[in-house]
């Protein structure tokens, strides 16, 4: 029997385990995928939002500020990739002003620090490519991005190595609540806890809906995105969003933390949670509206396209805490944008909210410290050589447009959680992210992945269950 | 910091014919700097035959034709070390490299030669829609995981693009056992040579689909189908005319480009046209002493054209380092283009510097038949070659005479015009 | 008399070839713009042949290669293409191996060896 089980690896559940860790605590997530951060958190605009956006007084306005404000120092306690570029939302029409206005006031009752109302002539110092539309601008210096990944995988690490177990590959079928907490019947087998904590992001409501009468429907909402090759690092300085108004709504143009460019995203509710495939018209309407706040978008340096789900509640808001009629299970519902900035907010009140509730005491071994993958290239040559001298792997270069050694491939399939398939390899440490999109190293890290988890290469998968990369010997069928 | 007087980037077919023709030049400090495991390149995955037919006049397979040259740069005892990458050049020519026994090193070159080569273009490049799951490779990897990894990445495949990587992957699917359903191709015509379509496709029944393209991938984990459809005019699909495929994989083969990423480190020009080195007469870049050939300077058809143009730039790297070709390139003309050619290697001109003879290379951008590839200086045509017909999948070529040139000692306007016969 | 209609390989013009037989003989090639294309015509209506390539498992090589590739040392039938193939099926080699090496001998009953493309220590 676990305190607490948490379902769904995403960055909300991966934060409440990891929060939850400062606790003496017996804590498990559970994970449908073959690794963690493998749905929403995973494809989605990478943006740290200042919080001017979400509606005074809302729950999606206070954790994000929370978050916003966490995130920074989070950066350096868990290493991993964030940078305060700042953010601009653009106003393209000066009959749109007022609405420029409204979000700077309503930033500002939310608490965000620093905005500003900028004109057009600080906006283009500020962003060269802005479009010449462009009239004014609200500057959030306090707007960042962050590896989504790195993120998720940081604090999933960091919760498992202070005690938190991981079960991947778990799908949870059954939840039922009994006199002592709930029953949860997964495809490997039954756990018990006395609280169970709801992250599973678009299938929250599935979840919830097993134990509670107050019924609740999570809407898949898909979002496409463009993301461009390093060559066009500079393009874009800040993350542009475009203030809906006379030209419609945008997407935003952002520089990523790896300095590669995105654009995204479409809005379109589905119907379908697994709905993750890219569409002609959301690639077409990106490349659209991206020209709306932004001029002469490189769209020639488009290295790939993806879609993401954006778990929308209709009331746009996020549900957070435990449920009325299913004491001891706790929402983590509704979890869209900004939920990303807010994770860490959520998984600390949510910890806090669970420990008070089973009355947890404080875990004095907790290490809220760790170290991420080493990026070779962050060295200077004199260390560098000393640690190819230590460790020649690190000589070793496989992925060739990110330049990726061995060395960093190693970290990451031999460290805590570590990488099991090909896009496990690529979200921690890149390789295959870039501009060739894994044609070189996909044959070299299936080879290391294969040695080094001692099976065959035929048995290493894109990403988990039937994503065979290999499906058998030449020659084997004629 | 160690020297050598020409550093070739690259050991694949570009770098051995540049350091085997740089050796017969004189030059003995010559070092090679090789990212696989094996010399010989892209070359030891082409395990067809059809390689060869002009320089040595009998057909080779990849890896026998990579040989060849392996044998002479072996034999002139030319040094090159393996599963190094270079990580930077500078504008002054260090290159700085890597690798597990060296780690990080800087060589001071006299002359540095770009020899690395292209890449396949992914399908994030065209943005094809649908899912992501696995079983969507470029040709070039599937030819890498059957012909020397020995495995098979899918059972029924779909290919699109009729390049001749695509038509030869359809032809080494079959005869390992897969099921190849269709090849589309989105432009109207085949990039491939039509021995390719014939004896790859034509032969095994595979049917090509021209001005058609994928608009959707299905599968959540493996690719389960593929649904194309025709194009218009603007290559933009026609609805309505969407057919299904039940696949397991989906063989990209749409495009190679220049592997150019270094050459920006130099500072090295590159053209919007080819994404190649902007280069002259020398075969030089825009940055003195460092010189390119091969498929990073220009996209080829044939591997014979890839040696001869690599020792050509590897005679020059040499007359470079002796200095022997005067430093002024203020005298360079650009060549003009008219009437189909896309661009052409090399791009500017130094009549003064020109060799007796000089292949100047093109692709034109659209099927041409029955024309004159003429030659104008200053408006006055001093060369004209007839070809019943000319295609984007092939490079034509015109050679430069140095006589003509010395007939117009003051030209200022060179253009290759391609007309109507 | 029989008609087949061909494509000409020869060059990227790709001319139609209408081959007319009677039995086995070639009684006329026509559609092609140049002599080669005759010739073509003719050959590949009455003797298709092809070169096959393909690559076998290689066992103990030092640079850990997995396979050497091979070829038919010279051209064989076109119907025999995938008889030929069958015959390197679960045939496996031990490094070294060299350029020419045969590796099976008269492959498929054509009387044509298929060698090794290339050396492997």
């Amino acid at each position: 029997m676990y305190d607490v089980v948490i379902i769904g690896a995403g960055v909300t559940g991966c934060a409440v385990a990891r929060y939850l860790a400062r606790y003496e605590v017996n804590a498990c997530v559970l994970e449908r995928g073959s690794d963690v951060c493998t749905g929403t958190s995973k494809a989605n605009s990478a943006i740290v939002h200042a919080g001017y956006d979400a509606e005074n007084g809302s729950l999606m306005a206070k954790y994000n500020v929370e978050g916003s404000l966490m995130m920074e120092p989070l950066s350096k306690e868990l290493d991993f990739a964030y940078d305060r570029c700042g953010s601009l939302v653009v106003c393209l029409s000066e009959e749109d002003l007022p609405k420029l206005w409204d979000l700077y006031r309503n930033g500002v009752a939310n608490g965000v620090e620093d905005l500003r109302v900028i004109g057009r002539t600080e906006l283009k110092d500020l962003e060269p490519n802005v479009s010449d539309n462009a009239v004014a601008a609200l500057w959030a210096p306090t707007g960042a991005i962050v590896c989504p990944f790195g993120l998720t995988i940081a604090l999933a690490e960091n919760a498992y190595t202070n005690g938190v177990e991981f079960r991947l590959n778990t799908e949870v079928l059954e939840v039922r609540r009994t006199e002592n907490g709930y029953v949860i019947e997964t495809n490997q087998g039954t756990v018990e806890a006395k609280a169970v904590v709801n992250a599973a992001g678009v299938y929250a409501d599935v979840i919830h809906n097993m134990v509670s009468e107050e019924k609740m429907t999570i809407v898949p909402r898909k979002g496409e995105y463009m993301l461009l090759d390093h060559a066009a690092e500079g393009y874009v300085r800040h993350t542009v969003f475009q203030l809906p108004g006379k030209f419609g709504k945008g997407v935003l143009v952002s520089p990523t933390v790896h300095g590669n460019v995105i654009v995204g995203p479409t809005a379109l509710d589905i119907e379908d949670k697994e709905g993750v495939n890219t569409t002609a018209a959301g690639l077409q309407d990106v490349t659209e509206k991206s020209g709306l706040a932004m001029k002469d978008i490189p769209l020639r340096q488009v290295i790939t396209s993806f879609a993401g789900l954006r778990a929308h509640e209709a009331r746009h808001e996020f549900i957070l805490g435990e449920c009325a009629d299913a004491p001891g299970f706790f929402d983590c519902a509704g979890i869209e944008s900004p939920g990303l900035s807010s994770a860490p907010a959520i998984g600390l009140h949510m910890s806090d909210l669970i420990a008070e509730k089973l009355g947890l005491s404080r875990n004095e071994d907790f290490k809220g410290e760790r170290k991420g993958i080493l990026d070779a290239k962050t060295l200077s040559p004199e260390e560098r050589n000393e640690l190819i001298k230590r460790e020649p792997a690190y000589g070793q270069i496989i992925c060739r447009c990110e330049s990726v050694s061995e060395g960093e491939i190693l970290d990451a399939i031999r460290r805590p959680l570590g990488a099991r398939d090909l896009d496990a390899v690529k979200r921690r440490v890149r390789a295959g992210m870039g501009r060739c999109q894994a044609g070189f190293c996909s044959p070299r890290v299936i080879e290391i992945l294969a040695r080094e988890l001692n099976v065959p290469e035929s048995e290493i998968t894109k990403t988990g269950g039937g994503s065979k990369y290999i499906v058998g010997t030449a020659k084997d069928r004629i | 910091m160690e020297k050598y007087n020409i550093v070739i980037i690259g050991g694949g077919p570009a770098g051995l014919a540049a350091a085997s023709a740089a050796y017969d030049e004189g030059e003995r400090s010559i070092l090679i700097l090789e990212r696989d495991k094996e010399l010989g390149g892209i070359l030891n995955q082409c395990i067809h035959n059809g390689f060869g037919l002009h320089t040595f006049k009998e057909e080779l397979t990849g890896p026998e034709y990579a040989k060849r040259f392996i044998d002479q740069v072996v034999e002139k005892k030319i040094e090159y070390r393996l599963n190094t990458m270079v990580m930077d050049i500078s504008p002054e020519r260090v290159v700085t490299a890597m690798n597990r026994t060296d780690g990080l090193f800087s060589v001071e070159a006299g002359a540095v030669i770009l020899a690395m080569g292209c890449r396949e273009r992914s399908r994030g490049a065209l943005n094809i829609p649908g899912y992501r799951p696995a079983g969507i490779y470029s040709a070039g990897t599937a030819q890498r995981l059957v012909n020397m990894e020995g495995y098979m990445p899918g059972r029924e495949v779909v290919i699109l693009g009729s390049g001749d990587i695509g038509l030869i992957m359809a032809r080494r699917m079959t005869l390992e056992g897969a099921k190849v359903k269709v090849v589309a191709e989105l432009m109207p015509y085949s990039g491939g040579l039509k021995r390719n379509i014939v004896q790859c496709l034509d032969d095994y029944g595979i049917p090509l689909k021209l001005s058609h393209t994928v608009v959707d991938i299905e599968g959540r984990e493996r690719v389960t189908g593929v649904t194309i459809a025709e194009v218009d005019s603007h290559n933009k699909p026609i609805p309505g005319t969407e057919e299904y495929y039940s696949c397991d994989t989906l063989l990209l083969s749409v495009g190679l480009l220049p592997e150019n990423e270094l050459s920006k480190t130099a500072g090295v020009e590159l053209s919007r046209v080819t994404s190649g080195p902007t280069v002259n007469e020398q075969l030089e870049t825009s940055v003195p002493g460092i010189f390119a050939c091969g498929n990073v300077l220009h996209v080829h058809d044939l591997v014979d054209y890839v040696s001869e143009e690599a020792a050509m730039a590897g005679r020059n790297a040499a007359k470079f380092v002796r200095g022997e070709v005067p430093e002024d390139r203020s005298k360079e003309l650009p060549i003009h283009v008219e009437g189909g050619p896309r661009y052409t290697v090399p791009c500017t001109i130094d009549p003064a510097k020109l060799p007796e003879q000089l292949t100047v290379r093109f692709r034109v951008g659209s099927v041409m038949k029955d024309r004159y590839v003429c030659l104008y200086l200053d408006g006055e045509r001093v060369l004209r070659r007839r070809r019943q017909i000319m295609a984007p999948g092939e490079m034509e070529e015109l050679v430069f005479k140095k006589s003509m040139f010395e007939a117009h000692p003051d030209v200022r306007d060179i253009t290759i015009r391609v007309e109507e016969a | 008399m029989e008609v087949r209609n061909l494509i000409c390989i020869n060059c990227p013009m790709g001319c139609p070839l209408t081959v007319t037989l009677d039995g086995d003989e070639v009684v006329s090639v026509t559609g092609n713009t140049c002599p080669r294309g005759a010739e073509y015509g003719r050959k590949e209506v009455t003797n298709p042949t092809r070169i096959v390539t393909s690559s076998v498992v290689l066992r103990n090589a030092q640079n850990g290669a997995k396979t050497v590739s091979v070829k038919t040392a010279s051209d064989i039938p076109k119907g025999k293409i995938f008889d030929v193939v069958k015959a390197l099926k679960d045939v496996a080699v031990d490094a070294p191996v060299h350029i020419g090496d045969v590796i099976v001998e008269n492959a498929a009953g054509t009387g044509v060896p298929v060698i090794a493309t290339r050396e492997v220590l």
